[in-house]
């Protein structure tokens, strides 16, 4: 019997051996890919096993952590002043995801960022936890919060932008959320609070951040980049001299003529008075004398037509390439297919701030670690140089003249300072039928002449009365209080 | 460490020489380590979860210190001659298991599930049992030939302990896994692990009897000795139990088990390859057979084909009448998380597989926690126990003995290979545990008296024969000589 008996002793060694190979199978060769499985939870518990790092403004943390409870994520996400921040932060929910910022940043924050590799290794000899590394905005707290508490309870946006470097200064969006309220992962309160924000169940849609990632008609305020269409083209030498426009203007290939608002001095105005009054007729015959290949080339020289990345992503701005002339007339007074996020429109005032030099906008300046080293550095960095310095500061002229009285944009006037600005009613839906969009865009100067923001403020809907909606009302006290908020802070 | 590495015959089998060492103190010092590791890892374990050294660590450590001292001088006095590894192999494991069900014990998600909580206690209960068990074995089973008076009863109670869990009212209705279970006075009772040693007496005896038989009276066929007819009646009634097993208690481990000891015993008994080729033809027909229309067997094949899938299932809440567990995904994640070294005991997150992770499972937190590193070391461990198991079998000098330790080692290595192989994802899972780690009385009980019987014919095999008998003439011869 000795032989079969050899034989099974192999035969056990060889269930042995094959127990074996599958074990390293399993945990050497397939381990990386099962230990990293997002749907494997240790990932998810590794993750909240520490606590985030924060997103700074101004030197202050805007976001924070606690322990949570009854839960084997360790720590939750916790927001300082939660829907003020919201379009900048995004949210980090442990049910849920992350957006903006807290997911673009995710690997500083958590401390699992190759960068950080090193010094987690430090700490981890040291017998430290690991730690997340912050996220440094370049935002301005007291320009953010008279973004906000300007749009109120209005439904609305707010960019700015310090014109010379493009860093974002204020990012507002109303209505906004609060993510500290999904940021665990119980189904009673964070699952409820997050399918009531949900766009099916709220139509204000407050998780839509409007500063970056909603396009809306820029109206008038788009006359500012016409204009300078026409002043980078040579159509008009400068802004005094009369331009050749009829008053009622007929646009071609129609029998329609482009109205006015109002009895305004437009036949023949110069670009100063057509802009200083806003007058359709005026800058819709400029668009169509250009023509759509021109404008077209202006309007991305400012930004139109690619996404930023700030590096949140924003919506790429409209300025359609197929039009004819009529078309392009409506389209250079902002309406038709043209449609622009406040960013956008923001980072065209910059332009014109900045003597003709658009500036990539950032909102991210640093990312250090837990103790404040920096890790990454952001420069500023040229866009493009959608004009002259030349036609920058004739333009910076006409804007300030809508400033003073008899401009549409009064409101937005600061004592002691130099304040540029363009006004826009943008009109949409069905035959106008819906109520406008009150715009304001705007740049203020300082005695120095250096210009330390540029913003554009949108407001979707407000009085219920057509004519109280215009940028010039709504918009631009807005606009005012953040760009005094910004200069004050500078003092 | 053989017993025949001092004969001069070379032989590696049967009689031992006189003056065999019996190896005893070998196997006390052995047993020091197979006591001490599980106690550091106990330590390790509450300075992990709690920061600081737990307070049952004395208990613990005396407990299963007096445990082996116990068993130790209970072999070194009934079984002096014993081989010395099967004890601390076992003592390493079963403590080990212990530190792994105490450590699930503090998980807060198996608390909250109610899977856990004063599991280890209950183990340390059992184990005290289980020694108490092994210590009766080994003092009244003097010679383990007595046995082979009990085939035919061995037969009727192997029989009787399998279909207990298809009693009505007896069998324990358990939704998820195998019907393998019974429930008496609050107790989960596995039959199966019992009917596994009685099996082994009944086919050893029953084999030892019918062999020559079996073996001589076949015809050549292609190289094969093919069994006269009559003779396939005993493969065809275990094979047709087996079949009955998969079929009612839908559990394909323990089908697999018991066939496979049979076919082992068959092929030693006989010596006839043609009978492995027999048994693997009929199991692999039956297991076909049975998985073709047993929705409980297919969805533990589709859950080892794509344990993904059916992860999803069971997140989703799938309801389509089986069972959908995440167990096998959860398991392999375990694996995958613990990597080469494993994340440290007290440091994983296994309870993650939820049911029966302290049973079933618990090579998955030995995965995660120890590693690549601490499975392979406890693979070899098993490797070891089965190895020396049939050693004994080499060793023995009757055929009952070789044959029944043959059986008892092939149905634990089979065991060991069912249960890991399910765990990790080598074959579909069953819903056998692992012997000596998994929580469960049942299984720490069956699995130590099944040492102390293999204790016993080692100890019959390697025991010196006894000195020749004086013979009157032959000293007279030798004065006479001139």
């Amino acid at each position: 019997m000795n032989k079969p008996l050899r034989r099974i002793a192999i035969f056990c060694g060889l269930l042995v051996l094959a127990l074996l190979i599958r074990d390293n199978w399993l945990q050497y060769v397939q381990a990386d890919e099962l230990r990293t499985d997002p749907k494997n939870r240790r990932v998810t518990i590794e993750r909240y096993a520490t606590p985030r790092g924060d997103i700074i403004v101004d030197g202050d943390p805007i976001t924070g952590s606690k322990k949570s409870t009854n839960s084997d994520f360790e720590y939750k996400r916790t927001y300082k002043n939660g829907p003020m921040w919201a379009p900048v932060t995004g949210y980090v929910s442990q049910a849920f995801g992350a957006s903006q910022l807290e997911n673009i940043d995710d690997g500083i924050l958590t401390g699992n960022d190759d960068r950080l590799f090193f010094r987690n290794t430090l700490d981890m000899v040291t017998g430290k936890k690991k730690q997340g590394g912050n996220v440094v905005t370049t935002l301005n707290g007291a320009a953010q919060k008279a973004a906000f508490e300007g749009l109120g309870d209005k439904k609305g946006a707010v960019a700015a932008i310090d014109p010379k470097t493009g860093a974002i200064l204020a990012l507002a969006s109303t209505p906004s959320y609060d993510p500290s309220t999904f940021a665990g992962n119980s189904t009673n309160t964070d699952g409820k609070a997050w399918n009531k924000l949900q766009k099916k169940n709220n139509p204000d849609d407050p998780m839509l951040n409007r500063a970056l990632r909603e396009t809306y008609p820029p109206g008038s305020t788009f006359k500012v980049v016409t204009a300078a269409a026409a002043l980078e083209n040579g159509l008009v030498p400068d802004a005094d001299t009369k331009t050749d426009s009829p008053d009622p203007w007929t646009m071609p290939g129609t029998t329609t003529v482009l109205p006015n608002e109002g009895n305004l001095p437009c036949k023949n105005a110069t670009l100063r008075v057509a802009l200083q009054v806003s007058c359709n007729s005026v800058f819709g015959k400029v668009g169509a004398d250009l023509g759509n290949d021109k404008m077209l080339e202006e309007a991305k020289k400012f930004g139109f037509g690619s996404e930023q990345f700030t590096p949140v992503r924003s919506n790429a701005s409209v300025f359609s390439d197929d039009m004819n002339k009529s078309q392009t007339a409506l389209s250079s007074i902002g309406q038709y297919n043209t449609a622009a996020t406040p960013l956008q429109m923001a980072m065209v005032a910059s332009a014109v701030a900045n003597d003709g030099t658009l500036m990539k906008p950032y909102m991210v300046s640093e990312l250090s670690t837990h103790n404040l080293d920096v890790i990454e550095h952001t420069d500023p960095q040229k866009l493009s140089q959608p004009l002259s310095q030349k036609n920058a500061q004739v333009l910076q002229s006409m804007m300030e003249t809508v400033i003073k009285p008899g401009g549409t944009g009064t409101r937005a006037a600061i004592p002691g300072v130099t304040v540029g600005g363009k006004t826009g009613t943008a009109q949409h839906g069905i035959d106008n039928s819906e109520k406008p969009y009150a715009w304001f865009i705007s740049y203020a100067k300082l005695s120095d002449g250096s210009s330390p923001v540029a913003v554009a403020v949108v407001v979707e809907d407000g009085s219920a009365n057509r004519d109280d909606i215009s940028g010039g009302g709504l918009a631009a006290p807005i606009a005012r209080d953040v760009m005094k908020a910004v200069i004050d802070s500078k003092k | 460490m053989s017993s025949s590495t001092n004969t001069p015959t070379h032989h590696t089998s049967t009689i031992g020489s006189i003056g065999t060492p019996s190896r005893r103190n070998t196997e006390l010092a052995l047993l020091v380590f197979a006591v001490v590791i599980p106690v550091f890892a106990y330590a390790n374990v509450g300075l992990a979860i709690d920061d600081q050294v737990p307070s049952g660590l004395l208990g613990y450590g005396l407990g299963l210190g007096l445990l082996a001292g116990v068993a130790h001088l209970v072999v070194r006095k009934f079984a002096p001659y014993a081989d010395p590894l099967l004890l601390p192999l076992a003592t390493l494991l079963n403590g080990l298991g212990l530190v792994v069900i105490w450590r699930l014990d503090q998980s807060k998600l198996l608390q909250s599930v109610n899977q856990a909580g004063n599991a280890a206690p209950r183990q340390l209960m059992y184990t005290a049992l289980a020694i108490a068990l092994f210590v009766v074995v080994l003092i009244f089973l003097k010679d383990h030939r007595v046995l082979q008076r009990y085939t035919y009863i061995s037969m009727v109670g192997a029989l009787v302990l399998l279909l207990l869990p298809l009693v009505p009212g007896l069998g324990a209705d358990i939704t998820y896994g195998a019907k393998i279970w019974i429930s008496v006075a609050g107790f989960s009772i596995q039959p199966g692990e019992f009917a596994k040693i009685v099996l082994a007496v009944f086919f050893a005896g029953y084999l030892m009897v019918k062999r020559d038989a079996l073996a001589l009276a076949s015809r050549r066929f292609m190289g094969l000795y093919l069994p006269r007819g009559r003779d396939l009646g005993p493969i065809l009634v275990v094979w047709a139990i087996s079949i009955l097993i998969l079929v009612f208690e839908t559990d394909l481990g323990t089908s697999l088990l018991f066939f496979g000891m049979f076919i082992i015993m068959l092929y030693v008994a006989t010596e006839r390859t043609s009978w492995i080729v027999f048994g693997l033809l009929m199991s692999a027909a039956g297991a076909v057979g049975v998985a073709s229309f047993e929705p409980h067997v297919q969805t533990r094949v589709q859950a080892w084909l794509d344990p993904m899938h059916e992860y999803m299932l069971s997140q989703a809440g799938v309801k389509d009448g089986v069972v959908h567990s995440e167990q096998a995904m959860q398991a392999l994640w375990a694996f995958g998380s613990g990597g080469t070294l494993g994340t440290g005991l007290g440091q994983g997150h296994s309870e993650l597989i939820k049911f029966a992770a302290n049973s079933d499972f618990i090579l998955a937190t030995f995965g995660e926690e120890l590693g690549l590193a601490g499975i392979m070391a406890i693979l070899l461990i098993y490797g070891l126990i089965v190895e020396r198991g049939i050693r004994t079998a080499l060793a023995a000098r009757d055929p009952f003995g070789k044959l029944l330790a043959v059986g008892l080692s092939g149905a634990f290595g089979l065991q060991v290979f069912v249960v890991a192989g399910g765990v990790m994802g080598l074959i579909p899972l069953t819903g056998m545990t692992m012997p000596f780690l998994a929580s469960g009385g049942s299984s720490v009980i069956a699995n130590w008296a099944l040492i102390a019987i293999l204790i016993r014919i080692s100890d019959t095999a390697r025991r010196p024969a006894p000195a020749p008998a004086p013979n009157p003439d032959a000293e007279m011869t030798q004065v006479v000589r001139p």
